[in-house]
């Protein structure tokens, strides 16, 4: 198994942090009566972030849509370099720890590599059964998890862990999202054209439970079956893109046609191609994130510009999903003045506790299962079109909690 | 703390743009609109719109009336408008994407907060040079300076402090950390206490300028609005340093609060997205600039009751006003 488990090679902007492996201190140093004037010499406290990540590279129909090498990380990276900046005000040195595996792999020697080397944060980009694999050796280790990767609604319920915090939005988060935004529009008929993966699935399953809640139907569903000759190396691809036309022939009468095709097999080739002239949304077209390249709104230029200049790319989510959860421990350590995880994690869980995220509002937890509250940004390939929730959803406690799985039908028990 | 200044000068009004004595010049720097609107305070129109650079934000005027400075954010420089005939007479290097600034009480000085650079410049406004360039926290924003100009205070939004900074060194002497996204500081008249508003955390911090300490926290409660709509920014304090007003962004008022119990006593409702606040000279009137509905709105101290709102140019940021 060790010779899937590496120490990232991701060049250019990652290298140059390994240097603070050197500066290494104590945790314990940070003493509880830090003051916040930076006159005084202080003890550097060194924090270090761990980031599992499963990776291999993937195809996607169209080249623009190839996830960059170094996705989530680059987030990740420019948090570090944010929260290092306050740092030196207070004594603080963060420092990313980065081991990737591949899709699939057992994790537990990496994990516990990581435990060894020191990490007792550590951020995961991995599937929902790889964090689940790791999540009781992480309890016993005294680990705080940050899932930055998987949308899988079930580490939220059934299988949610009091020690995984999680600021990727959930399918139903995002599913809400695009569905208020749609009824908002008053399209409320829906087409949903699903592929045969299992992701694929799960995002057809957000989207039938968003159609119920918000008052939207789905007039016809149709599976599209990935017989493995879509990919665009492949010339099969130009009999996908013709089969589209047909494939959406004959429908109901409907106002939107929703994709779910996480999987990169035919949604892509979906919009302009079908068979009536309907918008698209979902997996493709008009899709629901929680970032957005081109969000500019509520100071996003600052970290937009910050982003692409240390990295030479714009800002995906999940590069902004790593650079919350880091940004989270940032704040977490200078608040509760500590940098011990019992410390850090009380902080977190406390009613206290809130996160600027450039999203126009303060981002907390869901005390029930530890999902970040997040406006959820809905944009094509081009702009930001609109930000959920929508002006009208309302809720007694919060508005964020109208996206997704809310407190009184949660499955999450936490232990 | 410059308006007090420009109390005694008011006095001594000179007739620029023939304007009758007792008008003063509102200068609002639109975001959008890459424009200056002026607004005559007298007869509460627009007068005149100039033409700046890209995406102006923080906007100031010299002590003496003469000059108005901008921001031009993302031409990376500072314009300088000439009030007596409304034309761009020049700029300042400013560093990289300039959002606020201060002017030194005297005039001579202008501290410049340099968002994408985690810098504060220092600008010596004669000689157009650069004086110092001081490392802050991420993304440096609001920009407060002591009556004494002894000492400025910068935010910056990321790192969530407010960070002292000794004018005569350039050097940082505290770092006080407050609620989330600081945006602004002001001085109280006296000196004594350094205000700081979190757009993101809600509140407005009050330090202790001896101590460098929080003292008090103000919070903010609106009926029928929830609590993350309610995003303070812009704060100006009276000359007699009794009442502070505070814009509350999305929650589209302003509070009024008093300085001694440190509790909102009136919220006053304006236009939406109120982003920044200034004084007239004669302290009877303060402007808030209404960001989403293009528009500012003059507000009667004495009733705390809104007088009018003047539309301007697009999301209206900053505010400025001529002491003469």
């Amino acid at each position: 198994m060790n010779g899937l488990v590496m120490k990232s090679t991701v060049p250019n902007t990652l290298t140059f942090l390994f240097g603070f492996f050197l500066l290494f201190v104590n945790v314990s140093e940070l003493s509880a009566q830090q003051s916040t004037t930076n006159q005084t010499a202080k003890p550097i406290v060194d924090i270090r972030i761990g980031y599992l990540r499963a990776y291999e590279p993937q195809l996607a129909l169209s080249v623009l849509d190839i996830p960059p090498r170094d996705e989530g990380v680059a987030g990740a990276n420019v948090a570090i370099n944010d929260n290092n900046t306050t740092g030196k005000f207070l004594g603080q040195q963060f420092t990313l720890d980065i081991t990737e595996t591949k899709f699939n792999a057992d994790l537990t020697s990496a994990f516990k590599e990581m435990v060894a080397r020191g990490d007792r944060f550590i951020l995961t980009d991995v599937s929902a059964k790889q964090l689940l694999a790791i999540a009781d050796l992480a309890k016993d280790a005294g680990v705080l998890l940050f899932n930055v990767g998987s949308t899988d609604d079930i580490l939220r319920e059934e299988e949610c862990r009091s020690n995984i915090f999680h600021t990727a939005p959930t399918r139903s988060m995002l599913a809400d999202g695009l569905a208020q935004y749609l009824v908002w529009k008053q399209w409320r008929k829906w087409v949903l054209l699903y592929g045969s993966h299992d992701n694929d699935k799960l995002y057809a399953d957000a989207i039938r439970r968003a159609a119920t809640r918000f008052g939207a139907t789905i007039v016809e569903e149709r599976l599209y079956e990935d017989n493995g000759t879509a990919r665009r190396t492949d010339s099969g691809v130009v009999l996908v893109q013709q089969q589209m036309p047909v494939f959406t022939q004959n429908l109901p009468e409907h106002d939107v046609v929703i994709v779910a095709d996480e999987s990169e097999v035919f949604g892509s080739y979906v919009p302009y191609r079908t068979w009536t002239p309907r918008p698209v949304a979902g997996t493709a077209g008009l899709v629901a994130s929680s970032w957005h390249p081109a969000s500019e709104q509520w100071g996003g230029v600052q970290i937009q510009n910050r982003f692409a200049k240390t990295t030479g790319r714009r800002m995906l989510s999940k590069d902004m999903q790593a650079w919350t959860a880091v940004r989270i421990l940032g704040e977490a350590v200078t608040r509760a003045k500590s940098a011990e995880t019992k410390q850090v994690e009380d902080y977190i869980k406390s009613d206290e506790f809130s996160i600027a995220a450039f999203k126009g509002q303060k981002l907390s937890f869901r005390n029930w299962n530890w999902q970040l509250r997040q406006p959820i940004l809905i944009g094509d390939g081009h702009s930001v079109v609109s930000t959920s929730p929508q002006t009208g959803f309302l809720h007694q406690f919060s508005e964020l909690d109208t996206l997704g799985v809310d407190r009184p039908e949660t499955k999450c028990k936490l232990k | 703390m410059r308006h007090h200044m420009c109390l005694l000068a008011a006095t001594v009004a000179l007739p620029f743009l023939a304007q009758p004595s007792w008008a003063n010049m509102v200068y609002v720097s639109n975001e959008k609109g890459n424009s200056v609107t002026v607004v005559d305070s007298q007869t509460m129109e627009v007068v005149k719109t100039i033409d700046v650079g890209q995406r102006p934000r923080g906007i100031t005027i010299s002590p003496d009336g003469k000059i108005v400075y901008v921001c031009a954010s993302d031409d990376d420089t500072v314009q300088m408008i000439d009030t007596s005939t409304g034309e761009i007479i020049g700029s300042l290097p400013s560093g990289p994407d300039p959002e606020l600034f201060t002017l030194s009480p005297d005039g001579k000085t202008l501290y410049i907060a340099n968002e994408d650079d985690n810098l504060v410049t220092v600008i010596d406004v004669e000689s157009k040079g650069v004086i110092a360039e001081i490392p802050v926290g991420v993304e440096p924003e609001g920009m407060g300076v002591s009556p004494d100009g002894k000492t400025i205070v910068n935010t910056s939004e990321t790192t969530n402090m407010a960070h002292f900074i000794d004018t005569s060194t350039h050097e940082i002497t505290d770092n006080v950390l407050v609620d989330s996204r600081p945006r602004y500081a002001q001085f109280k008249p006296d000196g004594s206490e350094v205000w700081v508003s979190a757009e993101i955390g809600g509140t407005v911090s009050v330090i202790d300028n001896k101590t460098r300490t929080v003292t008090h926290k103000i919070t903010f409660e609106i009926q029928g609005l929830r609590s993350e709509q309610i995003q303070p920014v812009g704060i100006r304090i009276s000359a007699d340093g009794k009442k502070a007003y505070i814009a509350l962004g999305p929650a589209n008022r302003v509070a009024v609060v008093n300085t001694e119990t440190y509790t909102v006593e009136k919220y006053v409702l304006v236009g939406q997205r109120v982003w920044q606040l200034a004084f007239m000279p004669d302290g009877k009137s303060i402007i808030s600039t209404n960001g989403l509905s293009n528009d500012i709105t003059f507000i009667d101290t004495e009733t705390d009751e809104p007088i009018k709102s003047v539309t301007v140019g697009q999301l209206p940021w900053g505010v400025a006003v001529s002491p003469n």
